[in-house]
C-alpha cells in the first residue's frame, strides 16, 4: 500500500507539479490576459453593466494588475466565482487571482493553500432592521429572528456575538443576498446581517429605506483583498504590491491626471522610484519599470477608486470615515516603503 | 457443465477489483494533489466546533457543537422533509390518480389539470412562488392569528402549544394503560355486563382528562417581536414539504394510473359482477394488483422526492444541502470532503429506498 502510495505521489508530482510551481506570470504573459475571479453582482465592488463591462473597486485591483504588467488596464477577463466554489477555482488555476472582497482569514490562509496579498477595503458586519426596533440598539435583539446568507463569515461572527452576549436568536439563512432582503422586507426577520458595505449598499433598494436603519454597532472586523494561490512568491508580490502603489500614490499625491508630470518633474525621491523615474523595483518583480506608472495612470490611486466607485456618485454611497481612509488621516490604509 | 452465471464470476471479480483498484487510485491522487498544493485533507474537521446556529432543528445544537452534529442535526432535517413529503406525495398521488380514473367527468377534468399544471412547471419555481405568497399573506408576529386561544400562525411559522410530562400526568396514564389492560383481560375470560363496561368507560375518560390536565403546558404566546414558547413549525419546513408533496404527486398519481390501467378490465367487471360498488373494487381488488405493477416506479418517484429535497436551501430550510453542502464547506473549504459526503449520504437514502421497495417487491410478486 505504501508503494503504491508512493508511486500516485510521483505520478501526481510529475504532471502536476508543473501547475503548481508554474510562475503565473509567465502564463500570464503567455495567455495575453490575467484571468480575474469576481463575484456575480455586488454594486461598488464588482458588478457588470447592461455591455457586460465589469466595473468596481475590486475590479479596478485587477485593472491596476492588468495595466502594471501589460500597459493596458483591459487586458482581463472576469470569471464570476460563486462563494462555493471561488477557492476551488484559485486552487485549481482556473483563475489567477479573486478580487471579490474575500475576508482574510488564518484558517484560509494557512489552511487552503491561499495567499492574501494585502487589504483593499476593511469591513465589518452590522444589522439593519426597522426603526422601530433600533432605539435599543444590539442589545434589543435578544430573541430575534436573523436573516443572513450562506458562506461566509457572517454566520459564525452571529453566532459568536449572540453567544458571548447571552443573547438569543433564531437564524434563517439564504443562498442569496437577493433572498435574504426580500425575507426581511417581508418581516420574516427582525433584523438582517451581514457586511456593512452590503448593508449600506441594498439599505437604497428597500421598497421604503427611511423606515430601516443600519444600528452603529459593528460585531466584527474583515479585512477584504485580492488572494493567490499559495507557492507563487513572484505573482503573490506583484498583486501585493500592485495594491501598495495605489495607496502609496495616494499619501504621494500622484493621481492619474498627474502622474505624467509628477514622473517628468517629482524631486521626492520615494515617488520617483514608485513612477520608476529612478531605481529598477519593478524590474525585481519581473515586471516593466514603469509597472506603477502605468497602473496609476489606467485606474487612478486608491482614493480616486473608492471615490469612483463607493463615492457619493458611484455605484453605492459609503462614506469613506473610518478605516479605509489613509494612516495619516486616521484611517487603516498604509503602504510600505517603495525602496 | 457449470451454470453460466458461475462461469462468468471469474471475470465479474476482475471487473470489480478493476474498478475498485481505479476509484482507490483517483482517491489517493487527489489527495496527493490537495497535498502538494497546501490543501488540508481528510475529515478530521468533523470534529471541530461549528460556530454556526441552526434554525430548524430536531436535536439540541448550538454554536459550540461540531461539525459533526450540524451534519447530523441537517441529515435529521433532510430525513423529516423526505419522509414528510413521501407520505403526503403519496396519499394526494393516490387520490388523484383515482380522481383521473373517476366516471364523472368534473372530477376527471379537475385531476387532470393538476397533474398537467404541476408537472409541467418547475418545482424550484413553485417552491419560490409559494414561499414568497406564504411570506405576503401571513401576518407579522404582532398581528398573529389566534386559533382558539391555543395555537398562533403567523410569518414566523405555526406555533402550538407544548405538552411537558409531569408525575402526576405520568401517573394518570400508567393507571389508563392498567386499567384497560385489565379490562381487556377480564372481557376475555368472562362476559362482564353493561354496568362495569360504562364504569370503565367513566373511570376511563377520567383518568385521560386528568394525564391532558396535569401535564405541563406552554401555550404560545406573543413576547415582545417573537413568539415564545410552546412548539414551531417554521414556514421554511411548512412550504417545502407542502411543494414537494404536491410536486410528488402529481407523478405519483400518473404512476398509480398506469398501475390501474395495467389491471385487466376483467377484473374490474368480475367484480361489478359480484355486487362490490366502485370503492369495494378498487380497495378490494384493484389496489394490490396496481401496487404491484406500479412499484419500480414508485420508488423512482420516492428517490426523485429525496433528491428534489436539496432544493430546500432555496427557500432558506437548513437541510444538509444548505447546512453541509453550502455553509460547512464555506467554512472548512474541504470542498471534496464535504461534497463526497453529502453526495455519499443521497446515495444510501436512495438506495435504501430502492432496495427496500425491491424487497418488497420480490415477496407479493405474482407466480407467473
Amino acid at each position: 500500500m505504501k508503494k503504491l502510495a508512493a508511486l500516485i505521489a510521483v505520478v501526481a508530482t510529475g504532471t502536476l507539479g508543473s501547475v503548481a510551481s508554474a510562475a503565473t506570470l509567465d502564463s500570464v504573459r503567455e495567455r495575453g490576459f490575467v484571468n480575474c475571479g469576481v463575484g456575480e453582482n455586488f454594486a461598488g465592488f464588482f458588478a457588470p453593466d447592461s455591455a457586460g463591462k465589469w466595473s468596481g473597486l475590486d475590479v479596478d485591483v485587477c485593472r491596476a494588475l492588468s495595466a502594471a504588467i501589460f500597459g493596458v488596464a483591459d487586458k482581463v477577463k472576469y470569471l464570476p466565482a460563486t462563494p462555493a466554489t471561488r477557492f476551488a477555482q484559485l486552487q485549481s488555476g482556473q483563475v489567477d487571482l479573486l478580487s471579490r472582497s474575500v475576508t482574510w482569514t488564518l484558517a484560509r490562509d494557512a489552511g487552503l493553500g491561499l495567499t492574501f496579498s494585502g487589504v483593499t477595503f476593511f469591513d465589518g458586519q452590522g444589522f439593519m432592521v426597522r426603526k422601530a426596533l433600533a432605539a435599543k440598539g444590539l442589545k434589543g435583539l435578544d430573541g430575534a429572528t436573523v436573516c443572513t446568507q450562506t458562506g461566509t463569515t457572517t454566520e459564525l461572527n452571529l453566532a459568536d456575538y449572540f453567544r458571548s452576549h447571552s443573547m438569543k436568536y433564531t437564524p434563517v439563512v439564504f443562498e442569496t443576498t437577493d433572498q435574504v432582503v426580500a425575507a426581511y422586507e417581508a418581516q420574516r426577520c427582525d433584523a438582517y446581517t451581514t457586511d456593512k458595505s452590503t448593508l449600506a449598499a441594498r439599505l437604497g433598494k428597500l421598497k421604503d429605506p427611511g423606515a430601516h436603519v443600519i444600528l452603529p454597532e459593528t460585531i466584527s472586523k474583515a479585512a477584504n483583498g485580492p488572494v493567490v494561490r499559495q507557492g507563487d512568491g513572484q505573482w503573490a508580490n506583484i498583486v501585493r504590491w500592485t495594491v501598495n502603489a495605489l495607496v502609496a500614490a495616494e499619501e504621494l499625491g500622484v493621481t492619474s491626471a498627474n502622474v505624467d508630470q509628477m514622473k517628468a518633474t517629482s524631486k521626492d525621491p520615494e515617488t520617483r522610484r514608485l513612477l520608476g523615474a529612478d531605481g529598477e523595483l519593478g524590474k525585481l518583480m519581473g515586471l516593466d519599470n514603469a509597472w506603477a506608472f502605468n497602473a496609476i495612470k489606467a485606474v487612478g490611486n486608491y482614493g480616486e477608486i473608492y471615490e469612483r466607485n463607493l463615492g457619493p456618485k458611484g455605484a453605492v454611497a459609503i462614506p469613506r470615515d473610518g478605516l479605509n481612509r489613509l494612516w495619516s488621516k486616521g484611517g487603516l490604509m498604509f503602504s510600505p516603503s517603495f525602496q | 457443465m457449470r451454470p453460466p452465471g458461475r462461469r462468468a464470476l471469474p471475470i465479474q471479480l476482475l471487473i470489480y477489483l478493476a474498478v475498485a483498484a481505479l476509484a482507490v487510485a483517483a482517491a489517493l491522487y487527489a489527495i496527493e494533489v490537495m497535498r502538494m498544493r497546501g490543501i488540508q485533507a481528510g475529515f478530521g474537521f468533523l470534529k471541530n466546533t461549528a460556530g454556526f446556529e441552526i434554525g430548524f432543528k430536531l436535536i439540541r445544537f448550538d454554536s459550540t457543537d461540531s461539525y459533526g452534529r450540524a451534519f447530523v442535526v441537517a441529515l435529521l432535517n433532510t430525513l423529516l422533509v423526505s419522509g414528510l413529503s413521501v407520505v403526503l406525495g403519496t396519499a394526494i398521488g393516490l387520490l388523484v390518480a383515482v380522481a383521473r380514473l373517476a366516471p364523472i367527468p368534473a372530477i376527471k377534468a379537475a385531476a387532470t389539470m393538476y397533474v398537467e399544471a404541476i408537472r409541467n412547471t418547475p418545482l424550484l419555481f413553485q417552491l419560490l412562488a409559494l414561499y414568497a405568497v406564504s411570506l405576503a399573506v401571513l401576518p407579522p408576529p404582532r398581528d398573529s392569528i389566534t386559533v382558539v386561544g391555543l395555537a398562533l400562525v403567523n410569518n414566523r411559522g405555526i406555533f402550538l402549544p407544548s405538552a411537558g410530562m409531569t408525575a402526576r400526568a405520568a401517573l394518570a396514564a400508567i393507571a389508563l394503560v392498567l386499567l384497560l389492560a385489565a379490562y381487556g383481560w377480564l372481557s376475555r375470560r368472562r362476559s362482564l355486563g353493561r354496568p362495569v363496561l360504562a364504569l370503565t368507560a367513566i373511570i376511563a375518560v377520567a383518568l385521560a382528562a386528568s394525564t391532558l390536565a396535569s401535564m405541563d403546558w406552554v401555550v404560545p404566546k406573543v413576547l415582545g417581536f417573537n413568539v415564545e414558547g410552546g412548539i414551531a413549525l417554521v414556514p421554511e419546513l411548512a412550504v417545502l414539504v407542502v411543494a414537494l408533496s404536491l410536486y410528488s404527486a402529481a407523478f405519483i398519481a400518473e404512476t398509480f394510473r398506469s398501475g390501474f390501467l395495467a389491471v385487466p378490465a376483467g377484473q374490474w367487471h368480475a367484480a361489478f359482477a359480484l355486487g362490490l360498488d366502485r370503492a369495494a373494487t378498487i380497495r378490494g381488488v384493484v389496489l394490490a394488483q396496481a401496487l404491484r405493477a406500479c412499484l419500480p416506479a414508485l420508488a423512482s418517484q420516492y428517490i426523485n422526492v429525496i433528491k428534489a429535497s436539496s432544493l430546500a436551501a432555496a427557500v432558506g430550510f437548513p437541510d444538509l444541502m444548505q447546512v453541509f453542502g453550502k455553509t460547512t464547506l464555506n467554512q472548512t473549504g474541504q470542498a471534496v470532503e464535504v461534497i463526497a459526503l453529502t453526495m455519499a449520504v443521497y446515495l444510501v437514502m436512495s438506495m435504501t429506498i430502492a432496495g427496500a421497495v425491491h424487497g418488497y417487491e420480490r415477496r407479493v410478486a405474482m407466480e407467473r
